[in-house]
């Protein structure tokens, strides 16, 4: 089992994602850097967060023409597992990988501060090891995390139970008021359709050990890893 | 740079014309634009009390070569599409013209 973390210029959250998986959970990782047009026979890729090409343009609007984004791309048409994280999430919707855009956060402000998301899909390659309704506290760190489409593909979202996390309080109720950024449906994570690409603005690579204030987030890579023993057995 | 006058450009493949591009993306307008909302309130706190709507984008220079000004227009409009909007949260304009230095020789 092999998973490969893409690293663009401007990518932070590489590194975070290396060591999740590589030294808390022992997956044989590897970074692939951008100008590559070899994905090394890896398993899962993992866009991490950061602030590719600057964020110029727009987030992720120029990571998604880097020379390793078609072999990616070609990857998860073919049914292969891809996470993005943050930044990652961004540029899986700029590909049109994931319907949607990340729009700037509702009041402006960056937002950096751990956040409570709540489990609403446990029926992914990402989530088979949490439970349904369980409640992580992960950090986000974002301007532009304010999730928006149009009302169809929010239905879309609904029907096909592909909404995987939304924004909660310490108790679990999703409202209004424990929405961070103004995420249409208090949006925090999807899949696409076929389940097998998943994009999330809040950090758990950043919340894998209790040195770092919470390891709630280690269940995704652990869920992903478990999802790739059973498909490589 | 010395051309046949007579000979019409589009004719000519060795040589294309430069044609200068305009492009304005700007968040589509069923969206609040929550930047726009924050300076149009800077606005008011200003004295400018009948300033409203406010609204930003973003202006896109750029220089093209192409046979013609419908190519130009083409390939400005398809850069736009693919590349300087996102058709999921913004609408753009496309505007296009010959550059001066082509006016001038024409």
């Amino acid at each position: 089992m092999k998973v490969g973390v893409v690293v663009f210029p401007g990518s932070n959250c590489d590194h975070d994602a290396y060591t999740a998986l590589k030294h808390e959970l022992g997956v044989d990782t590897v970074f692939l850097f951008h100008k590559e047009h070899d994905l090394q026979g890896v398993d899962a890729v993992i866009l991490p967060g950061g602030f590719s090409y600057g964020d110029y343009l727009r987030s992720g609007a120029i990571a998604r023409f880097s020379p390793i984004m078609n072999e990616v791309v070609r990857f998860a048409q073919g049914g292969g597992p891809v996470f993005g994280i943050c930044n990652g999430f961004q540029i899986l919707c700029e590909a049109g990988l994931l319907p949607g855009a990340l729009l700037r956060n509702r009041d402006l402000r960056f937002i950096s501060r751990h956040v409570q998301i709540r489990v609403r899909n446990t029926r992914t390659l990402f989530t088979g090891e949490l439970a349904e309704g369980q409640i992580l506290s992960i950090p986000i760190a974002h301007g532009e995390g304010n999730y928006f489409a149009d009302p169809d593909v929010l239905r879309e979202l609904q029907d096909g139970d592909r909404i995987v996390f939304e924004y909660c309080d310490a108790d679990g109720n999703v409202s209004d008021a424990s929405n961070p950024n103004g995420s249409a449906l208090n949006i925090a994570g999807i899949v696409n359709g076929r389940g097998n690409v998943l994009g999330m603005m809040p950090h758990p690579e950043r919340a894998c050990t209790p040195l770092l204030g919470s390891a709630d987030g280690l269940g995704i890579f652990q869920s992903l890893k478990r999802s790739l023993e059973i498909v490589l057995a | 740079m010395v051309r046949n006058s007579s000979a019409p450009y589009s004719l000519n493949p060795i040589s294309p014309l430069t044609y200068a591009a305009d492009i304005t993306v700007m968040l589509r307008s069923a969206i609040l634009d929550v930047q726009g909302k924050t300076v149009e309130n800077a606005l008011h706190t200003l004295g400018y009390a009948g300033a409203g709507h406010v609204r930003i984008g973003k202006h896109v220079t750029l220089s093209l070569e192409a046979g013609s000004l419908e190519e130009a227009e083409k390939l400005a409009r398809e850069m736009a599409e693919r590349v300087l909007s996102n058709p999921i949260m913004e609408d753009f304009v496309v505007s296009v013209a010959a550059t001066t230095e082509q006016e001038a020789e024409a």
